[in-house]
């Protein structure tokens, strides 16, 4: 039996989301299962595993394709995803 | 008329006011929000803006469209400052104009109320102790 090949997501990072990650952009390698497809969800808990100092922000949403996504939707690979820190506009 | 902009130069009240005035309107609000010498307590000493630029202006234009049907307005000018910027300089400023001013000042008020939950956009201060993302944090 094969082992599902991992998808190379990338999450482009804004405002503190960029000092946390000292980078504009990263990439995270997630599997998606046919018995469990890549969702907001897994992407959100692989950040916090590879970057825990998320965890200490007040929260953080992402977007998908320059929207905010909800933890149910589907990602593949082609998707622009983006850290949403809390904003702080006006 | 809507009118929606982020730009890395100085903002003008004058062009933002100009673009909103009609005939057919007796009000124009005009919000104007500028940088604090001062934030909660603490000296701050100049700013800067992040933003995911694309994804802001989508919302800016759903906010200012949304403004506009659920106000009733006629005009809806909403100018977003990013970079960095001196105490005194101007971040934000949102225009509206409408037949009468009640909904003027409703309209400009929600609008800056809901760019501040939603837009991504981000303020950096800094202070004479170091710089911090401004809500970031607990």
């Amino acid at each position: 039996m094969t082992e599902t090949p991992t998808i190379a997501i990338q999450l482009l990072c804004f405002g503190i989301a960029r000092d946390l990650t000292a980078a504009p952009e990263i990439t995270l390698h997630l599997r998606s299962r046919p018995d469990d497809p890549l969702t907001i969800a897994h992407v959100r808990k692989a950040l916090l595993e590879s970057y825990p100092a998320f965890g200490d922000l007040v929260s953080f949403a992402i977007a998908r394709n320059e929207a905010y996504a909800r933890d149910a939707d589907p990602v593949v690979a082609t998707d622009v995803l983006a850290i949403i820190p809390p904003v702080s506009g006006g | 008329m809507l009118d929606i902009d982020l730009s890395d130069s100085p903002l003008s009240v004058d062009h933002c006011y100009g673009k909103v005035q009609d005939p057919s309107c007796g009000g124009i609000c005009l919000f104007v929000g500028t940088i604090r010498n001062h934030s909660k307590g603490e000296p701050v000493v100049r700013l800067e803006f992040d933003s995911y630029a694309p994804m802001a202006l989508k919302e800016m234009r759903r906010i200012a469209g949304q403004a506009k049907e659920q106000f009733g307005l006629t005009s809806v000018v909403l100018h977003h400052r990013v970079g960095k910027l001196a105490i005194g300089d101007i971040a934000v400023i949102i225009a509206v104009s409408s037949a009468h001013r009640a909904a003027a000042f409703d309209g400009c008020e929600w609008i800056i109320d809901e760019l501040k939950k939603d837009v991504p956009i981000w303020k950096k201060e800094f202070r004479p102790d170091g710089s911090y993302w401004v809500n970031a944090r607990p």
